[in-house]
């Protein structure tokens, strides 16, 4: 066994536990640390697998992004814990049926003649100039640059959302309206009064 | 050098955590949303070991626009949250039958 494949496994029993504890632990915000911890080792086996690019991004997006967002709203809501845990030991049994069920039904999909896995030829691995992330771009930036830019207006919708459904207007706090201050005429803030000059008496 | 049918079935046992921790969890928003990005998670996983196997980046482009669908609908889903909250004052899913659905 070579020192990857050891990796490997090591990698993908951290990554199985990890998420086991996701869905089974009691406490939201240990759920959210388990899964920084299934994205952490998964970045792990991507960077086993040469794909250097992607492994890095889960990282940065998932981990110091989403989880801090997912962290910052388990932190923020003030959930009572015993309402939501009731009926879990029955819904295990559920879960753990409906769990078997799809693993039988991708073992039969992965065993499959059609598949041809046990035929697939052996990987060949890419010498140490090789730039994953010069590769990817490469497409990215040819052949794929209009699902790219797509992908960036899916971004900025959900931008958009995201502060339109949770911002609130709070009665009483003071807004500077702009286009009252520009559409002001000198008539309503200045008034001339003419008077006679007045002598000394 | 690592078999492709080892990453697969990595991806499946996954796939089934998340489904099962969907049914396990069913009152609970947030762990339902963190069930989602584990499935989001196995899903690509299948994407990058065949693009390891095939030598093809294109599976790799799949992974880079998945992540990118997976973060916005994370942040929009949490927002639904927090609002949900704001006016319910709770996230249980038994709870939320106004609709009567």
């Amino acid at each position: 066994m070579t020192l990857v494949q050891l990796l490997f496994y090591f990698f993908a029993i951290v990554l199985v536990v990890a998420g086991l504890r996701v869905i089974t632990v009691r406490n939201p915000v240990h759920a959210a640390l388990f899964l920084v911890l299934t994205f952490f080792s998964m970045a792990c086996i991507w960077l086993l697998l040469e794909e250097e690019f992607l492994a890095i991004v889960l990282v940065l997006v998932y981990v110091g992004a989403v989880m801090v967002l997912f962290l910052f709203v388990v932190m923020m809501l003030d959930i009572n814990l015993v309402r939501l845990r009731e009926g879990f030991i029955r819904y295990v049994w559920v879960g753990a049926g409906v769990a078997l069920l799809i693993a039988v039904q991708l073992y039969s999909v992965f065993s499959a003649k059609s598949m041809g896995l046990a035929s697939g030829a052996p990987v060949v691995g890419h010498g140490p100039n090789y730039s994953n992330t010069e590769q990817l771009g490469r497409v990215l930036y040819t052949h794929y640059v209009y699902p790219f830019e797509i992908a960036a207006a899916v971004l900025l919708v959900a931008i958009v959302a995201a502060i339109a459904l949770t911002m609130r207007r709070r009665s009483g706090t003071k807004h500077q309206r702009p286009s009252e201050q520009v559409a002001v005429r000198r008539q309503d803030r200045i008034r001339i009064v003419k008077m006679p000059a007045e002598k000394k008496q | 050098m690592i078999e492709i049918s080892h990453l697969l079935i990595l991806g499946g046992v996954l796939f089934c955590i998340s489904m099962a921790g969907i049914f396990i969890n069913r009152k609970n928003v947030i762990i339902l949303l963190m069930s989602i990005e584990l499935m989001l998670l196995s899903v690509n996983l299948n994407f990058v070991a065949f693009s390891y196997q095939l030598g093809d980046l294109a599976g790799q482009v799949f992974v880079f626009f998945i992540l990118t669908v997976a973060a916005a609908e994370a942040a929009i889903g949490l927002a639904i949250l927090v609002v949900l909250f704001r006016t319910r004052q709770t996230i249980n899913v038994a709870e939320l039958d106004t609709m009567k659905g």
